[in-house]
């Protein structure tokens, strides 16, 4: 079948396999490799990236079925050279070990700060049960994502990207 | 994934039209369990027929007061909707307190009503599973069977359902709204699901060629006396051991309507008439909640590894209740239970 998928910004017309996931797609058909194969089951959230502004696991979705839909993955939530503010929060908090999860738990973290509903550490823990760190990084991780959510209280809104 | 035909529904009767002309054709809206069942092998459809583009995404009060829910509302939207949240908390607890955002962000109100048993064995081809494979046995009864039924079981077939939407729907007395070659038709919701008997391959009392296009709430939503307490291996993102839905209608300090509702414990939402009738006019007191627990699992019989749920489910319907009765309900993000 064909489909469009605009990925970063960028349309892709492609020739699919009906029963080709969203995360194949990604990782075999366009070379973005920063989504990770975990569980491959939507048990682990390492697949997480954000359709059409929301987060969903990439790996129990059909590529077919997101037809003309705006796809942001790790790889396009730095701007213009500057990382994203969750990008930096996690390496100034030394949010992880492996790293296998971290492009999870950035798209991730970030659908939840859009998403606005979380406001104490007890929410964003909740919030960001459905990503799995087995390295264990979820104190670091928590400490990078309220480092966020406090700069964005704190600061009058900003225009542009999620 | 088996290789499959993909086709995309225009509207409600071309879903309907598709679905009736091949027999081995399935909808799919969010995916997230009928995508899981066919990597495993334990759904081969023929073809996927896709409804996302249907106009059911709506959600509108009704005539009497109640809302209707269009089929395609995502569990996150329903969840965090001004009206569930203000009017029917019960089942905006009961949403967030299954899944992940992810999957809530994916699924469907309609799909989340189809979606299958986790028991092991039903995953798992290598071994025998009434459900998946009829007459072949069951391999939970004597397996491990430490997250079954212990309500309405059968020789067949001892798997739970494992949707926490829908004890929360079963409470509040919803109702199912399924479009198919017949026509429209609604169904009370605790005739949609059901008890595994002789024939637990089926799940529900749908029918092949129809699609759900709505669930309605009734006005009612008992938004000040309710509870969702979920027991579960971890505190997030795990499927129940035991859950209870409680609301109920207090008046002077006596219960002037009660509704239970138990999840992970049965092949559908466990709802029991005759304890619930039991504590119409009681006090809304510890004592009538144990006696309400001991009534609803009166019948309770479990396999070894699940013993531990009986007691497990008194305990949680007489906490449940008290949280209810107190206009304490469990915070699904704050995990205590108080």
């Amino acid at each position: 079948m064909m489909v469009t998928l605009h990925v970063n910004g960028v349309a892709n017309k492609l020739t699919l396999a009906p029963w080709t996931t969203l995360l194949d797609t990604l990782r075999i058909h366009l070379g973005l490799t920063g989504t990770k194969k975990g569980c491959d089951h939507g048990q682990c959230g390492a697949c997480t990236v954000l359709v059409d502004g929301r987060r969903i696991n990439s790996c129990l979705t059909l590529a077919v079925m997101k037809d003309g839909a705006q796809i942001t993955t790790i790889e396009g939530l730095a701007k213009d050279g500057a990382l994203h503010p969750i990008q930096r929060a996690f390496i100034d908090h030394d949010a992880f070990q492996c790293g296998y999860c971290t492009p999870g738990q950035i798209c991730s973290a970030v659908g939840l700060i859009a998403e606005g509903r979380a406001h104490t550490a007890d929410e964003v823990r909740e919030l960001m049960s459905g990503n799995i760190c087995r390295c264990g990084a979820y104190p670091n991780i928590l400490a990078a994502i309220e480092q966020v959510i406090s700069q964005k209280s704190a600061a009058p809104p900003r225009d542009g990207g999620p | 994934m088996n290789n499959f035909e993909f086709s995309r529904a225009s509207d409600v009767a071309d879903a309907v039209r598709q679905m009736a002309a091949d027999p081995g054709a399935k909808f799919v809206a969010g995916g997230t369990n009928l995508i899981d069942l066919i990597k495993e092998g334990v759904a081969r459809p023929s073809r996927l027929i896709d409804i996302t583009r249907l106009p059911l995404g709506r959600l509108d009060e009704t005539g009497d007061g109640g809302l209707r829910i269009g089929a395609l509302v995502p569990n996150s939207d329903l969840a965090y909707h001004p009206q569930i949240e203000k009017r029917y908390p019960l089942l905006h607890s009961a949403i967030l307190a299954g899944a992940s955002p992810q999957l809530r962000n994916m699924a469907t109100t309609g799909g989340n009503l189809l979606q299958r048993t986790r028991c092991f064995y039903f995953y798992d081809t290598t071994t025998p599973c009434n459900k998946r494979e009829p007459g072949s046995g069951c391999s939970a009864i004597d397996g491990l069977n430490r997250m079954h039924a212990i309500l309405g079981t059968s020789e067949h077939c001892i798997a739970t359902h494992p949707s926490d939407m829908c004890v929360a729907l079963a409470a509040l007395d919803a109702r199912v709204l399924a479009t198919g070659r017949d026509g429209e038709r609604s169904i009370a919701f605790a005739d949609f699901h059901r008890l595994p008997g002789d024939t637990p391959q089926f799940d529900t009392n749908l029918k092949k060629d129809e699609i759900i296009t709505a669930i309605e709430l009734p006005p009612k939503g008992f938004a000040t006396n309710y509870s969702y307490l979920k027991i579960r291996d971890r505190l997030s993102y795990a499927f129940a051991l035991v859950a209870v839905a409680a609301a109920l209608e207090i008046e002077n300090g006596a219960i002037k309507e009660a509704r239970l509702a138990l999840g992970g414990v049965a092949h559908k939402p466990w709802r029991d008439r005759q304890a619930e009738s039991q504590l119409h006019g009681a006090p809304a007191i510890r004592e009538s909640f144990v006696r309400a627990a001991d009534n609803v699992l009166r019948d309770a019989r479990s396999f070894g590894h699940n013993d531990f749920k009986i007691e497990l489910a008194r305990r949680a319907i007489v906490r449940t209740l008290t949280q209810a009765a107190n206009g304490t309900p469990q915070s699904q993000g704050d995990k205590r239970i108080r």
